[in-house]
């Protein structure tokens, strides 16, 4: 008994960390601009079936080359866009028109060179890294397009409003990456171990049943955990994006410009996507279910609070652990107790475990207390 | 006149033109509605699908002129495989064309028992082939519906009767362990009363196990199959809930030989994804497997070598692009049927009826369509929407789906008194007429 409690507990804890690393992304784009960002399942989604096609095997030449094309103009724009804009800082702080003319060449050029480079080399699956790197590129034009087509024109607006606008960025998202990529199951192959790992053997009969991949992923996503809280605490951008999430006005009065930030705090929540994306889909395959994964992460933010990068972490591993546990040991003595029709309560269990938390802690885990005068 | 007045008048009369023409032509058109998924989580399972229908249609138009030369006008409409956008493709589609839908293949459970509320006041049949509700097969409550080639409850039971055989017969299964992990909807749920019932019959200890949609989160599930080690376990999964099973059951170390899906649980799809974890896994088989048959050579000729298919030609022959093909030629059939009574026109969603209760095709006419070796002879009537409950078990070695077991019949012994009184039940609940099947011709 204690050895089942203890392999479903190591399990949901796991899995907790794989939930803490799409909260993360949640609370990332929280925490800078008072976004509820729906789209982050979508966005998952996405990141993971570009990785998937653009690394993938080739198995009908037409199809792939077609779907080549396509990276390389879009590895070619990203390239493009991200250097003129990089230059447009340039030039916003003292930089003439002549630099401006210089760099716009240097984009282009750049967007042929890159666009050459993924075509050539779409003619074979791409390594895993250069997928990687390209879906990043992708990930970053995103981010700005985002900034760039939706938010900046929703500055000052109901935060309602700017939910209602990711909401519209999830289902297009959604809809567009199946129909760039398709929507059958794709691989991700991280070469992750998948012989399962017994641990205790002695102790438990049959021992303790560890998924080494999913130590691996749960490895990975401490270590981005890590280093988004050394970003976010400790570097200039990390200070200047604190100080955009705690006022907006005041943030620009010192001269933080607000539309680099959102465009930052997107591109990385676009790479925390990315990372989830590259775990889940290599876990589960690539498709569209892996969005839904995102609803995952809601009681996670629920507890944990949509502000603090710990509470994701925590409230994840509670989540995670508790939902496993409950469905393993809770439901069939409730399913018995109470005569009911059965189901699985793992899903609905983790929403009220975290509405519970709420009585007691209205703000989650970690996250600020608002006292306002009024 | 001016010159931009003269194109506009030209245009027109064009656009005039052309539309009486197709409107002359529309006369002469079946309409048969198309509720597929392309997209969402199920579209992996539903594509292949999708494009098995799609083809066949376009080959009876390009081969054969049509059904008796009445063309096949085909519209897609994807339901995303929920309920409510499966009801709006149907409200959408159903009074296109110049007699309306001939019949409505749902492709989800879910959306079968919306329609089966609807169908009779649309007077629309509803073919649900090898899903459904599983007491849909009593003609006599279920006028409007027809659960072609077999049921749930014909699925679990062929599947059983397979592990009978495996274990040396249904008494050694006394005090074994069978867990089924079922997708937690109307679909999942539909052979669990078949299964208590032989469980009850033969003294095995029966759990169902739900898993939530879209079944990408099974960890609870497989380590609970872990801990309490159960000796065969039944999967009633769709999507890409399939090949997580699979997975998980491989990473928990559950021997993949005692592992048994539904026919919607054994294509390539619910495989391909689990690689290596997936060998010595079987499935029911919906009759038909994998490979190609004479109807494929026609595909060939007729729509890829011009062009035309909607697939890739290397998945043509696979499990779930066969079984579209299979549910389109049932419904060619059952047209062609009907015309026979009700003369080569287009016909109503009613006359159509008709045709598929009427509907008997014998070995000879498998032949000659092209479908000898996917399919056994099938005869629906009045009392047997049905038509046949016949099937085997395949297994997945690695790269392929390898028939591994004769042909079973699901036992009307034990099928036949749970179907009739389900079916009572249900006319009594929705105070439906019961036909008297024996005076039906």
């Amino acid at each position: 008994m204690l050895g089942a409690f203890l392999e479903t507990l190591i399990g949901g804890l796991l899995t907790g960390v794989l939930y803490s690393l799409v909260a993360l992304g949640f609370v990332l784009i929280f925490k800078a601009s008072g976004v509820f960002n729906f789209a982050q399942g979508a966005m998952v989604l996405f990141a993971a079936l570009t990785i998937a096609r653009l690394s993938g095997e080739i198995d009908n030449k037409e199809v792939h080359l077609a779907n080549f094309v396509v990276a390389a103009a879009i590895l070619g724009l990203a390239v493009a866009l991200i250097g003129w804009y990089a230059w447009r800082e340039f030039v916003a702080r003292g930089g003439g028109p002549d630099e401006r003319r210089k760099m716009q060449i240097l984009a282009a050029v750049g967007a042929l060179v890159g666009g050459i480079a993924a075509y050539s080399y779409g003619k074979g699956a791409w390594p895993i890294w250069l997928a990687i790197a390209a879906t990043a590129a992708i990930m970053g034009l995103l981010a700005y397009a985002i900034e760039r087509l939706v938010l900046r024109h929703l500055v000052n607006q109901e935060g309602i409003i700017l939910f209602m606008a990711t909401l519209g960025i999830a289902n297009f998202l959604d809809g567009f990456g199946q129909t760039l990529w398709g929507s059958d199951i794709y691989k991700i192959n991280l070469g992750l171990p998948k012989d399962p790992i017994f641990l205790f053997e002695a102790v438990f009969p049959g021992g303790l049943l560890v998924d080494p991949g999913e130590l691996v992923a749960a490895a990975i996503a401490a270590g981005l955990v890590v280093v988004l809280a050394i970003f976010f605490q400790k570097t200039r951008v990390g200070r200047a994006l604190r100080a955009v999430a705690d006022d907006h006005a005041a943030a620009q009065s010192v001269g933080i410009p607000l539309n680099t930030i959102w465009l930052i705090v997107w591109t990385v929540s676009g790479l925390v996507a990315l990372a989830a994306g590259l775990i889940w889909g290599a876990k589960l395959g690539v498709q569209f279910s892996i969005s839904l994964i995102a609803l995952k992460a809601l009681p996670v933010l629920i507890l944990g609070g949509f502000t603090s990068v710990p509470g994701a972490i925590v409230g994840g591993l509670i989540i995670g652990a508790g939902e496993k546990l409950s469905e393993v040991f809770l439901a069939p003595i409730l399913v018995k107790a109470f005569d009911l029709a059965g189901g699985g309560i793992e899903n609905w269990f983790a929403y009220m475990l975290a509405l519970v938390f709420l009585l007691f802690r209205p703000q989650g885990l970690f996250g600020e207390r608002i006292i306002e005068r009024v | 006149m001016t010159l931009r007045k003269a194109v506009l008048l030209g245009a027109s009369i064009a656009a005039a033109g052309l539309a009486f023409a197709s409107a002359a032509q529309a006369q002469n058109e079946q309409f048969i509605p198309g509720l597929i998924y392309r997209t969402g989580a199920y579209a992996p399972n539903g594509i292949p699908f999708a494009n098995g229908v799609a083809d066949y249609y376009a080959l009876v138009n390009e081969r054969d002129g049509g059904i008796n030369g009445v063309k096949i006008l085909y519209e897609e409409c994807d339901t995303g495989y929920a309920t409510d956008r499966g009801v709006e493709c149907y409200e959408r589609l159903k009074n296109k064309g110049p007699t309306g839908a001939a019949y409505v293949n749902p492709l989800s459970t879910g959306i079968t028992f919306a329609l089966t509320e609807k169908a009779p006041i649309d007077k629309i049949p509803v073919i649900s082939m090898g899903y459904g509700r599983s007491e849909s097969r009593d003609g006599s409550v279920f006028q409007w519906n027809f659960p072609l080639l077999g049921t749930y409850w014909s699925a679990a039971d062929i599947i059983m009767q397979h592990i009978a055989l495996k274990e040396g017969g249904f008494d050694k299964l006394k005090g074994k362990k069978i867990v089924l992990v079922y997708h937690d909807s109307p679909y999942g749920k539909e052979p669990i009363a078949l299964l208590e019932q032989r469980a009850k019959m033969h003294g095995f200890e029966f759990t169902p196990m739900p898993v939530t949609h879209p079944g990408v989160e099974q960890k609870a599930t497989w380590l609970q199959i872990r801990q309490n080690r159960p000796d065969y376990v039944l999967l009633w999964g769709w999507g890409i809930m399939n090949s997580t099973s699979i997975k998980e059951a491989a990473a928990v170390g559950f021997p993949r030989d005692k592992m048994f899906g539904v026919w919607w649980s054994g294509a390539e799809p619910d495989v391909r994804p689990a690689e290596g974890g997936a060998k010595g896994y079987s499935a029911a088989m919906l009759q038909h497997g994998a490979g190609q048959f004479g109807v494929h050579a026609d595909l060939k000729k007729f729509l890829y070598d011009k062009g035309k298919g909607s697939a890739k030609w290397d998945e043509v022959g696979e499990v779930l692009y066969n079984r579209g093909l299979v549910n389109a030629m049932l419904g060619v059939e059952a047209i062609r049927k009907a015309q026979t009574k009700f003369g080569n026109k287009p016909l109503t969603g009613e006359q159509v009826r008709w045709g598929i209760e009427n509907l008997d095709i014998s070995a000879a006419r498998l032949k000659e369509l092209g479908f000898e070796g996917m399919l056994q002879p099938l005869k629906v009537s009045c009392s047997d929407h049905e038509g046949t409950r016949a099937g085997r078990v395949q297994q997945w070695d690695g790269a392929k789906w390898v028939v591994v077991s004769d042909w079973y019949q699901s036992d009307d012994k034990v099928l036949k008194p749970m179907v009739d009184a389900a079916a009572k039940k249900y006319a009594e609940e929705k105070k439906l007429p019961v036909r008297d099947c024996s005076k039906e011709s």
